[in-house]
């Protein structure tokens, strides 16, 4: 018997693998398509310094078949350079993306997945129109060879720009299932919209409707810095490839130049502490070497823990503006937790909790979670989240499941600590996980002092009330007792309310 | 004799409209000095009752309580008790009287509706409390009433009826005692003692069989624990008459207590003097009697055991027959009923056993 050994391609990989980008049935499949295409969108956007503008049009691709869609996204981004549109488009792990700082995807591999999943079940190409502002506007149709993972490019045009118009247009055909994708993709847009505040998105549906998520304020996130990797949470493969690239000819200026935070005193601590000569050429190191360097980077504890430059946050504000505007609540509560890493990957949590106004009573805690500025709104129950808002005792804030609250949690970070391939749950790290549970303390905090308050003057309101029902009744019975006239009690009203505004 | 008790309850009422008056005018002269009104009054709790063994009666003690307008807690009753003092002043004024179930409901006309019968009850013994005179005073009464046979010759002084005159044996079923005999004046009467009975069978029995001729005696019917004005009404027989009252309950804790309440009043009106007669007697039926007599009995229950073992340790209960009676009871555990004599025939009470007790009282 002989086994026939087969290189496959990447497209190839994922192809076959479809459910680890989220496409593993026509439900799923509509879910992701329209959230791959509209963060890819804002990541042009939002990170260039652009307020985003965000079409999404969703159309039956023929009257006969409710199953095939033609989807229609439009941003007013920075555009893609003509020459890598169909790299960019068509390829696997071809992004933009491949640096250290905070961004939405990281492998560009959502919006090549679904290109690659509208062709192999309606086999019609993608139609890419992008320009970055230049004279030109280009115009591709492309599809993918699976096999090679490479573009294959249809047809080219490229028209004049007179409006200098800049953003990208992707329009493709897909098979799935709308209706029953519809409540979490309008979920989805909803929650997108609490989290870019600053985002105008617009969706048509198939049936026509029209949903509007309109941008609330004109101020954007700070944007990130990239950053160099920080020592624990290198690993092998990563040192591999740094030494490759590396022009350093001693280990004490590869450990400056390459590694977050380390200057010379800490590497000098820290190749005495890992046994490794200053003036080693890293070229030069040993397969056994570097894994004994990597080994000794995650248990050497001098290193600073990184910074979180190369994160954006939305800030309180922002946050706020973005709950504000979509649930409508009577109160809100954020707040923005510091810096913290875990495994030197640096993360902010920030949680809001939200509450009355248009927020439902729901039979359970209603949590909104978030991911780099994604909402996610599968597999609740698997996330840290979930776990550390269910083992919270609400009493202790005067509140009940009965009332209406929502809480947000939303992380930011390099590296996103997912519990799976599918990117719906966050793990449950411990560093992470308690930076959660005190920002949720700390909000419900806020909330419980804001109840209370309105408890008091609720109190107080009625409190007045009785005694503007009494002592008018006192005054009016005495003086018929006394033959006199009613003596006026204005004066003693004034007195408690005078009493209640202190 | 004539005339006294209509000069006296002019000037009664006279006196409780000048004080529903002042009560008026000092809380309308705290609310126009800017003060929120208040009250002081004698305390009514437990620990500020005390027996009074010169008056034998309970009294309040010294302890006094403030109730504010400006305390929310205070304010609802307080508004009740000033609507209470209006209100009554208005009866008192026109000459009106009012039950207690009556005062309940007009609240409501005025918006300040009581929660049950209980509370305008309460703000009504406040009212007693603050003036220091009695709610018949101010002419509210409660629903329940007693009766009165014998030779007896009233006068009204209600209105309508002022200067009618009625003689007491004019019903067989007797006269009730209601707002308007409590407040006629007494004319004359041939009697020269008071039975007064707990019960209506024997009342009736006792006027069939003509006690009130046989041995004189103006009946009374206190229908079990006797109503307030009932209590007016026998200590003024006895006060202004200068008759003797007798007794009669059934042979057990609670029937005992009814002849203690006539005599010495009650812990709950020991804010209020004059409701009690503390020459009275309870002439039986005696615990004593019920093996003398060989009366028909039931043995005590649990509640009549304990409620004996208060009345022990109760001072108005320390007199020597008081104390043999309940020593008698508790030996014996029995207990009966007035209409326990039947037995022997439905005369044998009249002819046997009240002659004989009259006699034994020194009459």
């Amino acid at each position: 018997m002989s086994q026939v050994f087969q290189e496959i391609s990447p497209a190839d990989f994922f192809y076959r693998n479809r459910e680890i980008a989220g496409f593993a049935n026509p439900v799923r499949a509509i879910f992701s398509a329209i959230r791959e295409l509209i963060e890819n969108s804002l990541d042009a956007s939002e990170p260039q310094g652009i307020l985003p503008n965000i079409y999404v049009r969703l159309s039956f691709m023929n009257e006969k078949n409710e199953n095939l869609y033609v989807l229609r996204v439009e941003d007013n981004g920075s555009g893609i350079p003509a020459d890598f549109v169909p790299l960019a488009f068509c390829q696997f792990l071809f992004s933009s993306k491949y640096k250290l700082k905070q961004s939405r995807g990281t492998f560009g591999l959502g919006g090549t997945m679904t290109i690659l999943y509208g062709q192999i079940t309606t086999n019609k190409p993608v139609k890419v129109i992008s320009s970055t502002g230049t004279s030109k506007i280009y115009e591709y149709t492309l599809m993918i060879d699976v096999e090679r993972n490479r573009p294959i490019i249809l047809d080219r045009r490229i028209r004049e720009n007179e409006n200098k118009w800049h953003g990208t247009i992707v329009e493709l055909c897909i098979e799935g299932d709308y209706y029953k994708a519809m409540p979490k993709i309008l979920e989805y847009l909803k929650q997108t919209a609490i989290v870019n505040p600053y985002a105008n998105i617009t969706f048509v549906d198939p049936r026509g409707r029209l949903y509007m998520f309109e941008r609330v304020t004109t101020v954007l996130p700070p944007q990130p810095r990239e950053t160099l990797p920080h020592p624990h949470g290198i690993d092998v493969e990563t040192m591999y490839r740094i030494i490759r690239v590396t022009n350093c000819r001693t280990m004490l200026d590869f450990m400056q130049k390459h590694f977050h935070r380390v200057g010379k005193r800490i590497a000098r601590n820290f190749l005495k502490f890992a046994g490794f000569p200053e003036d080693a050429d890293p070229k030069k190191l040993k397969p056994e070497e570097i894994v004994n360097l990597v080994q000794a980077m995650k248990n050497f504890d001098e290193f600073l823990p990184p910074d979180a430059s190369c994160l954006s946050p939305l800030g309180e504000n922002l946050l706020r503006a973005g709950v504000l505007k979509e649930l409508e609540p009577e109160f809100v509560a954020v707040s923005q937790r510091k810096p913290s890493a875990y495994s030197g990957h640096p993360f902010i949590i920030e949680v809001g909790i939200a509450y009355g106004g248009k927020i439902p009573v729901s039979e359970d805690i209603l949590l909104y979670r978030f991911a780099n500025k994604i909402p996610l709104v599968y597999d609740e129950s698997g996330d840290v989240s979930w776990k550390i808002v269910k083992s919270i005792n609400w009493r202790n804030y005067g509140l009940a499941l009965n009332m209406p609250f929502a809480v947000l949690v939303h992380i930011c970070s390099t590296k996103i600590p997912w519990k799976t391939v599918g990117k719906e749950m966050v793990a449950d790290r411990p560093e992470v996980s308690r930076e959660i549970l005190n920002g949720i303390r700390e909000v419900a905090r806020q909330l419980s002092i804001y109840l209370s308050r309105k408890e008091r003057a609720k109190r107080e309101k009625v409190r007045l009330s009785i005694f503007a029902k009494y002592l008018p009744k006192i005054a009016e019975f005495s003086a018929k007792l006394a033959g006199k006239e009613t003596p006026s009690v204005d004066e003693l009203l004034r007195r408690l309310r005078r009493l209640e505004g202190e | 004799m004539k005339g006294s008790s209509a000069v006296k309850s002019r000037d009664k009422r006279r006196d409780v409209l000048l004080r529903l008056e002042s009560f008026g005018r000092e809380l309308c002269e705290q609310i126009e000095k800017g003060y929120f009104p208040q009250i002081t009054m004698p305390s009514r709790s437990i620990e500020n009752i005390f027996y009074n063994p010169d008056l034998r009666q309970y009294v309040l003690g010294n302890k006094t309580v403030k109730r504010s307008a400006g305390n929310i807690r205070h304010l609802r009753p307080f508004t009740h008790l000033v609507w209470m003092a209006y209100f009554t002043h208005e009866l008192t004024t026109s000459q009106k009287t009012s039950t207690l179930r009556d005062v309940f409901y007009s609240a409501q006309a005025y918006d300040i509706s009581f929660q049950d019968q209980d509370e305008s009850d309460s703000i009504i013994t406040d009212l007693e409390t603050v003036l220091g005179c009695t709610r018949e005073d101010f002419n509210v009464f409660p629903e329940e009433s007693s009766a009165v046979f014998g030779d007896l010759t009233i006068e009204y002084t209600v209105p309508n009826y002022e200067g009618k005159r009625l003689n007491l044996t004019s019903h067989p079923d007797g006269v009730m005692i209601g707002p308007a005999l409590t407040s006629a004046d007494f004319i004359e009467t041939s009697a020269d003692k008071v039975i007064a009975i707990e019960k209506g069978g024997l009342f009736t029995r006792f006027i069939e069989e003509r006690v009130h001729e046989k041995f004189n005696s103006i009946l009374v019917f206190l229908r079990g624990q006797a109503p307030r004005s009932t209590r007016y009404f026998i200590r003024r027989l006895n006060q202004e008459l200068g008759l003797p009252v007798y007794i009669f309950t059934d042979a057990d804790p609670w029937g005992m207590h009814i002849a203690m309440v006539i005599i010495s009043g009650s812990a709950n009106a020991a804010h209020v003097k004059e409701l009690t007669t503390p020459d009275a007697k309870w002439a039986g039926v005696w615990a004593s009697d019920i093996a003398n007599y060989k009366l028909p009995s039931d043995k005590l229950d649990d509640i009549d055991i304990k409620r004996l073992h208060e009345l022990m340790r109760d001072p108005r209960y320390k007199g020597d027959i008081w104390q043999r009676e309940i020593n008698v009871f508790m030996k014996n555990q029995r207990k009966c009923e007035l209409e326990a004599f039947s037995r022997y025939g439905l005369t044998h009470i009249v002819d046997k056993y009240l002659p004989q007790r009259l006699k034994e009282m020194g009459e």
